[in-house]
């Protein structure tokens, strides 16, 4: 009976909090815009009873799914996301693989500092971090001014307002989630695997290769997953730092949905956009189980 | 049918010989780790075909001299040639010796399979060459049928036995061994422990085990180096180490002593004397070392060297009394525990030849304690 009721609290959790609310904005997708509060129609309405339930299902159709095919805004909106999300994935891995090596090889006393260091950013508000860089990318910011200051530049490079400000963001602000599922593989390792590989014949370089690398994919594949999924439905980061080029389907999403207050569109993006995370996920899902397997 | 011995086979002994040239030289080698010295100034030969045991306590440098031979440490003074050829400055890749690693160091990702043509693919070699050692080497440790597995798929015996194979499978003048049987349980480990002098003797190859167990040592080793502190106290073969001790250090770690301390009274054609405690009769046995008339000194004796019996054996040359402290039946052996003078207890093995011996002796009994003269060691302190 205990044990009835623990499984139950997190099943409802994830009933409540997930679908539930899938529901709705599944069924607001399936509805048809109207100039009432709330803004779409059909409503359900159980006075009416039986009769009430079927005009509602009814109503429903797939409408706004064909609408999005029409327009090749959404189309490009999402291969551009998809791109973005892509591009700023790797470069997340570039830069996080040296540091969670840097911080696995460091002494065992330095690296709950190094680990404090990552996790520190946390500390301070996204919204605030994100508008920081706008003070360090404008054409007046900190950036351009010590470029100038060095002599590098004659003048301000545009950097703010473009797809490498919305790269900038992105790398920064996902890199954590990159750096810990990397460092925790590598700080795993067993060092003597790497003096084996030496003693069989590898160079230094060549045991990198043959033995660091395979053994931190675990920890690579869940990095970029990490970072790939959320930054694939980024809003934030390209309306700040993006320009009027960037076209990510996140921003499409909100403009749907408050500058046109085409809640019914806006749904069916979402639902899409879930449907296109779906893939990564299961995939996530599944490395995570391999690696668990592997380490009992 | 097993072969006779023919009795003018001659003996391995290369270390006997003063013409034979060792593989490996280490001459006043020395390691420190800051102001910690790991190994303290050690001059040491190694034969080709040899089965070498270093063996000592955790912290006696045993690993440390070791890792030097595979090129991980760079002695800090002296000098480390293998076959002819100085180490200095050659990096453990480009030596040819490989090493079994006390954890294995089982490449995860790979399988049984590939872990054994990992060093094998480093040289290059054509594929057909690869598999047909790797297919060698599995045989040779009977580990054909999980060839495919993963480490993580396979038990600790078999493991142990991939990575013998694996630091095998290049043809190394030189094989380190660094407590490769720590992980397995005490039966498995007395079985590889056969298989490993068997592999050795079928590959040829040379091989330097580091360990703790001195049981361990004994068993495979042809000669065996006990450390401490970073030096070494004596190489000897198993038998000389065990009979022969040069110091009360190694005699006492090596099996089971008595040590019983006292002033030598007399000094006779390599035999030396001990007065030791008021009422027992002095005790004889062979003097070694540098042993001063008057000074302080140790007879060890092996517990499995003295007799018990409850009345005074006159006729034999050491002989103690005392009471029966505790008696210990092992079913081949029984251990007495006996309280001499001075609280001095000595221990005393006797054989179970025949079922049905009277061993009658029981707690307090008063009894004798025997030995002959060529029995026990003095030592000096």
């Amino acid at each position: 009976m205990m044990r009835r009721l623990l499984i139950a609290v997190p099943y409802g959790w994830l009933l409540l909090l997930f679908l539930v609310p899938f529901l709705i904005v599944l069924k607001i997708s399936l509805s048809d815009i109207a100039l009432s509060i709330p803004p779409y129609t059909p409503t359900l309405d159980l006075s009416e009873g039986w009769a009430g339930i079927r005009d509602f299902f009814s109503a429903l159709d797939f409408e706004n799914f064909t609408f999005l095919t029409t327009d090749d805004l959404y189309w490009k909106a999402y291969l551009s996301s998809l791109q973005i999300a892509l591009i700023s994935t790797l470069l997340t891995l570039l830069v996080g693989f040296p540091i969670a090596y840097g911080m696995a090889r460091a002494p065992v006393e330095w690296r709950p500092a190094l680990m404090m260091l990552v996790i520190l950013p946390f500390w301070t508000s996204f919204l605030i971090r994100v508008y920081a860089w706008i003070g360090i990318l404008s054409n007046e910011g900190f950036l351009n001014q010590f470029l100038m200051w060095i002599g590098l530049v004659d003048e301000p490079l545009t950097i703010l307002n473009t797809n490498i400000a919305v790269y900038v963001g992105i790398v920064y602000t996902y890199l954590p989630f990159m750096i810990l599922p990397v460092y925790a593989t590598l700080e795993k390792m067993d060092e003597s695997l790497l003096e084996a590989a030496e003693d069989l014949g590898c160079t230094r370089n060549q045991a990198f290769w043959f033995v660091t690398v395979p053994l931190s994919r675990p920890g690579v594949i869940a990095g970029c997953f990490l970072v790939f999924i959320p930054a694939l439905g980024e809003f934030v980061i390209p309306s700040l730092l993006g320009g009027s080029q960037t076209l990510m389907i996140g921003k499409v999403l909100w403009e749907e949905f408050f500058s046109n207050r085409d809640w019914p569109v806006a749904s069916a993006v979402a639902i899409i956009l879930l449907l296109i995370l779906i893939v990564p996920i299961v995939l996530f899902q599944r490395n995570q189980q391999k690696q668990a397997e592997a380490n009992s | 049918m097993a072969e006779r011995p023919s009795p003018n086979q001659t003996v391995f002994a290369p270390w006997t010989d003063p013409d034979a040239v060792p593989l490996i030289r280490i001459e006043g080698v020395t390691k420190r780790f800051g102001d910690f010295t790991a190994i303290d100034n050690i001059d040491l030969n190694i034969y080709r075909r040899e089965f070498f045991a270093l063996l000592g306590p955790s912290g006696c440098g045993k690993t440390t001299l070791m890792r030097m031979l595979a090129g991980f440490e760079t002695p800090t003074e002296g000098r480390i040639s293998i076959d002819e050829q100085d180490m200095a400055g050659v990096a453990p890749n480009r030596r040819a010796v490989n090493m079994m690693f006390q954890s294995y160091a089982l490449f995860p990702h790979l399988s049984v399979w590939e872990n054994i043509a990992f060093g094998l693919r480093r040289d290059g070699a054509d594929k057909d060459k690869i598999a047909a050692r790797v297919e060698e080497m599995l045989k040779l440790v009977q580990l054909e049928r999980f060839a495919r597995r993963k480490p993580h798929q396979i038990s600790g015996g078999q493991r142990q036995r991939v990575a013998l194979a694996r630091s095998l499978a290049k043809a190394p003048k030189l094989l380190l061994l660094d407590e490769p049987l720590g992980a397995l349980d005490k039966k498995l480990r007395q079985d590889t422990q056969f298989e490993l002098m068997d592999i050795q003797e079928k590959t040829g190859t040379t091989f330097v085990i580091v360990t703790h167990d001195q049981e361990e040592a004994m068993t495979v080793a042809s000669r065996v180096a006990v450390m401490d502190n970073g030096r070494i106290m004596q190489v000897a073969t198993p038998a000389e180490i065990y009979e022969q001790p040069n110091s009360v250090y190694v005699a006492d770690f090596i099996g089971d002593v008595n040590l019983i301390e006292g002033r030598v009274s007399s000094i006779d054609e390599g035999r030396a004397t001990l007065d030791w405690a008021e009422g027992q009769h002095p005790i004889t046995g062979q003097a070694s070392g540098s042993l001063s008339k008057g000074g302080r000194a140790t007879f060890a004796v092996r517990p499995e060297k003295l007799y018990i019996s409850r009345e005074e054996p006159t006729e034999r040359t050491n002989r103690v009394w005392g009471k029966i402290l505790d008696i210990g039946y092992l079913g081949n052996l029984s251990t007495y525990h006996v309280e001499t003078t001075g609280g001095q207890v000595i221990k005393c093995e006797m054989i179970n030849v025949s079922r049905i011996d009277r061993r009658d002796y029981t707690w307090d009994d008063e009894v004798w304690l025997s030995w002959s003269d060529t029995a026990g060691l003095v030592l000096p302190e």
